[in-house]
C-alpha cells in the first residue's frame, strides 16, 4: 500500500468522523431549541397564571344582625337563606368607613368588596346558625378591580380616569392594608367554583368536572369499540377488498378535521336523536368518534407486533383462536394499546372545535352533576375566558391552561403506570 | 434399529417390506396430500405413513416441504391465510379433517414444538398449566401442581427450576426453554408430538439433552421431527422420510436410508452433494 493511499484513507476517515460529529450536534441543537421553546411556553403561562391562585381578601368586622338575617325569626335554614346579607356587608363597610357620605361615595365603598362576600356570609350563617347576633371578623373576597390593582396588574400611577379604582378607593385600600385587613390569600374559589361573570368568583371546577365526565364517556365508548374492532380486523377478518377498504377509511377518519365530527354530532346526536345540548354525554360521544380511529390504529399496530410464535404456541396446544387472542396476544399488546388510547384521550381532552358545535361553549355557572347536565370543558373554558374583556380573566386563562396541563400530565402519568404494570406481568 | 422398534411393537416383521410394517401400528397415514400457498404448490401428492411410538425424521433441503407436511398433521397450516390442503390424512384411521374432529381437539391430541423456543411470557408454572387448564383437564390447585411437577420432571427440568416456578419463563436458557415447551406440549397428554427443528436454535449440549429426551419420550408418544441435521436424524429417529421439491423421494427405516438408500437423490443428499 503506497503512502498516498494511506494518507487519503486517513483523511477520508477524519472527514467521516467530522460529519458524524456535525450530525450529532445538529440533533442536540434541535432538542435544545425544542426544550427552549417549551420552557418559554411554560414560563409565560406560569408567570401569567400563578397569581390567579391567590386572591385579595378584605377583613370585615361583621355584625350578624338578626333583624336582617332572620326575616322570619325562627332561625330555620329557609329563613336564614332569605336573609339580607348585602345589607349586613353594607353595614359592616359603613361601620368601617363612617366618614363616607353621599350615595356615590357609598357605592364606591361597596365596590371594594365582591358579590362573593354575601355568599360567603350566607354559607357561614346557614352552616352555623348560632353565629346570628354576634359580631365576627370575616375575610371576604375583594372585587376583581381591587384584586388586579393589588396584584399590580394595573398601574396605580395611571391617570384616574383610566383606572378601575379612583383615588379615594385607593386611599381606603391603603388604610385597610395598613391595619392588616387586606391580604392575599389562597384562592380556594378558583378550584371550588364553576364559571362566573365576576372574575373573582370564577372557578375552574365546572370545567374540570365537565372535562372528566366527557372523557369518561369517550373512554367508555371508544376503548372497547376500538379494541374490539382492532382485534377483529387484525386477528379474525379475512384479507380482502372489503377489509382493505375499511382499513383505508379508518386511516382517513383519523385525519378528518375535528370540527367535522362536531357537525356530525350536531346533525345526528342533537337534531335527529334529540339528545340534550351542552351535555358531557354528547360531547363524549363526539370525541369518541374522533378518538376511535386513533385507538384502532394503535391497537392494530401493537397486536401486529406480538410475536406470532406466541399465538402459534397457544394454537399448537389446542387453544381456540379466541383463546389465543384473549389469553396471549391481547395482554401482550395491552401496553401499546393503552399508550395509544391515552394519546387519543389526551387529544380529546384538548379538543375544542367539536364541542363548540354541540353547545358545550355555553356559560355554565354550575358544576355539572351528571352526564346530561349542561357543562363546559377545560379547553372551551380557556377559550371563553381568553375572550372575556375583564383584566382579571387574563390570569385565570393562564391558570386554566396550567390546570389543563396538569390534567394532561396526570393522564400521561396514569398511562405510564398502567403500561409498566402490564409489562411486568 | 429397525429390529428394535419391531421388537417393541411386537410385530416381528424384520424381513417384510415397508408397507407391511406400517400396517402394524400406523399413527398417521397421509395419502395424496398436496398443499398450496395461494397459487404456489408446496407439497405434491405426498403418501407417508408414520409409525406409532417411534421417532420419524423428516429430512431434506430447505424449502422441500418437510415443515409444511409436519404442519398438516395438526392442521396448523389452516391458521395460515391462503393455505389450502388436499388429500387425506388419517389419525388412527380417522380423517383429521372430519367434521367430527375439531382442529382444537386435534391439536390437543397432536402437540407441537417449534423451531425457536416460544414459551409464553408468563411464569414457568403457567406455561405448563395453560394447556391442561383450557382443556379442563385439571381441577383445583393441588391437581395442577402435581401435573406441572410431573411434566417438568419428565423433561428433566424440575430440579433446575423447582424454586423459581413462578418466575417468568423467558428468563430460562434456550435449552431450558425448549424443554419447557416440550413439557408444555406433553401436559395436555397428546398422542403424538410434532417437532419442527427443535434444536436448531440451541447449542450442542442443549441439543444433546433434547435428543436424549426425545429418545425417552418415544416409549409413550409418536414423534415426528423435522431436522436439518442428518446426524440428528440418524441419532434420534427409527424411521426417516427424505423430502425434495415437495415430494417424498424415499422413506423407510433410518438405518436403511442412511446406509443403503434406494434413490440416487437420497444418496446425494445424505453424502452432502447438495442441500
Amino acid at each position: 500500500m503506497s503512502r498516498d493511499v494511506v494518507t487519503e484513507r486517513a483523511q477520508r476517515l477524519r472527514r467521516r468522523h467530522a460529519r458524524s460529529r456535525r450530525f450529532r450536534r445538529l440533533g442536540a441543537a434541535a432538542v435544545a431549541v425544542a426544550l427552549a421553546l417549551l420552557a418559554v411556553l411554560f414560563g409565560t403561562i406560569v408567570a401569567k397564571g400563578h397569581s390567579a391562585f391567590w386572591q385579595t381578601q378584605i377583613r370585615l368586622e361583621v355584625h350578624l344582625d338578626p333583624a336582617l338575617l332572620d326575616p322570619r325569626g325562627d332561625a330555620s335554614p329557609e329563613s336564614l337563606r332569605a336573609g339580607d346579607y348585602r345589607g349586613v356587608v353594607r353595614q359592616a363597610l359603613m361601620a368601617r368607613f363612617p366618614e363616607v357620605e353621599g350615595r356615590a361615595a357609598v357605592r364606591r365603598v361597596l365596590g371594594l368588596v365582591s358579590l362573593g362576600a354575601e355568599y360567603r356570609l350566607r354559607d357561614m350563617v346557614v352552616g352555623d346558625p348560632g353565629l346570628v347576633g354576634r359580631t365576627v371578623p370575616v375575610w371576604v373576597p375583594a372585587a376583581a378591580a381591587v384584586d388586579t390593582v393589588v396584584k399590580g396588574h394595573i398601574d396605580r400611577d395611571l391617570p384616574e380616569a383610566r383606572r378601575p379604582l379612583d383615588d379615594r378607593q385607593l386611599a381606603w385600600l391603603e388604610t385597610l392594608a395598613a391595619e392588616g385587613a387586606l391580604e392575599r390569600r389562597f384562592n380556594w374559589a378558583f378550584l371550588a367554583n364553576a364559571d362566573s361573570r365576576e372574575p373573582e368568583l370564577a372557578g375552574i371546577r365546572g370545567a374540570v368536572v365537565g372535562s372528566a365526565l366527557t372523557l369518561l364517556v369517550t373512554l367508555a365508548l371508544s376503548f372497547p369499540l376500538g379494541v374490539a374492532a382492532a382485534v377483529y380486523l387484525e386477528e379474525f377478518a379475512p384479507r380482502n377488498r372489503w377489509t382493505d377498504l375499511i382499513e383505508v377509511n379508518i386511516n382517513n377518519l383519523a385525519a378528518v378535521p375535528s370540527i367535522v365530527f362536531g357537525l356530525l354530532g350536531l346533525a345526528l346526536l342533537l337534531n335527529v336523536m334529540q339528545l340534550p345540548r351542552s351535555a358531557p354525554l354528547v360531547g363524549g360521544m363526539v370525541l369518541a368518534l374522533m378518538t376511535l380511529p386513533t385507538i384502532i390504529i394503535a391497537a392494530r399496530a401493537s397486536l401486529k407486533s406480538v410475536p406470532p410464535s406466541v399465538k402459534e404456541a397457544a394454537l399448537g396446544l389446542g387453544a381456540s383462536r379466541m383463546q389465543a387472542v384473549t389469553h396471549h396476544a391481547l395482554p401482550l399488546a395491552m401496553p401499546g394499546i393503552l399508550t395509544g388510547s391515552i394519546i387519543g384521550m389526551a387529544q380529546a381532552l384538548g379538543e375544542t372545535a367539536p364541542l363548540l358545535m354541540i353547545g358545550m361553549v355555553a356559560f355554565v355557572a354550575d358544576v355539572p352533576g351528571g352526564f346530561t347536565d349542561p357543562a363546559t370543558a377545560l379547553p372551551v373554558q380557556i377559550f371563553l375566558w381568553a375572550d372575556s374583556p375583564e383584566r382579571a380573566f387574563v390570569e385565570r386563562t393562564s391558570a386554566a391552561i396550567m390546570v389543563l396541563l396538569a390534567f394532561l400530565v396526570a393522564m400521561n402519568g396514569l398511562a405510564i403506570y398502567l403500561r409498566k404494570r402490564f409489562e411486568r406481568r | 434399529m429397525m429390529v428394535g422398534i419391531q421388537a417393541r411393537d411386537g410385530e416381528g416383521l424384520a424381513a417384510a417390506p415397508e408397507p407391511a410394517a406400517e400396517t402394524a401400528a400406523v399413527k398417521f397415514s397421509a395419502r395424496r396430500v398436496s398443499v398450496f400457498y395461494g397459487a404456489k404448490q408446496a407439497l405434491f401428492d405426498v403418501d407417508l405413513d408414520i409409525v406409532d411410538r417411534s421417532v420419524t425424521a423428516l429430512i431434506g433441503p430447505s424449502g422441500c416441504g418437510k415443515s409444511t407436511f409436519l404442519r398438516c398433521l395438526n392442521r396448523m397450516n389452516d391458521t395460515i391465510e391462503g393455505c389450502r390442503t388436499t388429500g387425506r390424512i388419517l389419525l388412527d384411521g380417522q380423517d383429521i379433517r372430519d367434521s367430527d374432529l375439531d382442529p382444537v381437539e386435534l391439536r390437543a391430541r397432536v402437540g407441537m414444538v417449534f423451531q425457536k423456543p416460544n414459551p409464553f411470557p408468563k411464569s414457568i408454572y403457567d406455561n405448563v398449566a395453560y394447556g391442561p387448564r383450557i382443556h379442563g383437564m385439571v381441577r383445583g390447585r393441588a391437581e395442577t401442581d402435581a401435573l406441572v411437577e410431573r411434566c417438568l420432571a419428565r423433561v428433566g427440568l424440575l430440579d433446575e427450576v423447582r424454586d423459581r416456578l413462578h418466575e417468568v419463563a423467558t428468563g430460562l436458557s434456550g435449552g431450558q426453554q425448549q424443554r419447557l415447551c416440550i413439557a408444555r406440549a406433553i401436559a395436555v397428554d397428546p398422542e403424538a408430538i410434532l417437532m419442527d427443528e427443535p434444536c436448531s436454535a440451541l447449542d450442542p449440549i442443549a441439543t444433546a439433552r433434547i435428543e436424549e429426551l426425545i429418545d425417552e419420550l418415544r416409549a409413550n408418544y409418536t414423534i415426528v421431527i423435522v431436522t436439518h441435521s442428518m446426524q440428528q436424524a440418524a441419532r434420534v429417529s427409527q424411521r426417516t422420510a427424505f423430502f425434495h421439491l415437495g415430494r417424498v423421494v424415499e422413506h423407510g427405516s433410518t438405518e436403511q436410508i442412511f446406509t443403503n438408500p434406494r434413490q440416487a437423490r437420497t444418496r446425494d443428499y445424505i453424502t452432502g452433494r447438495f442441500g
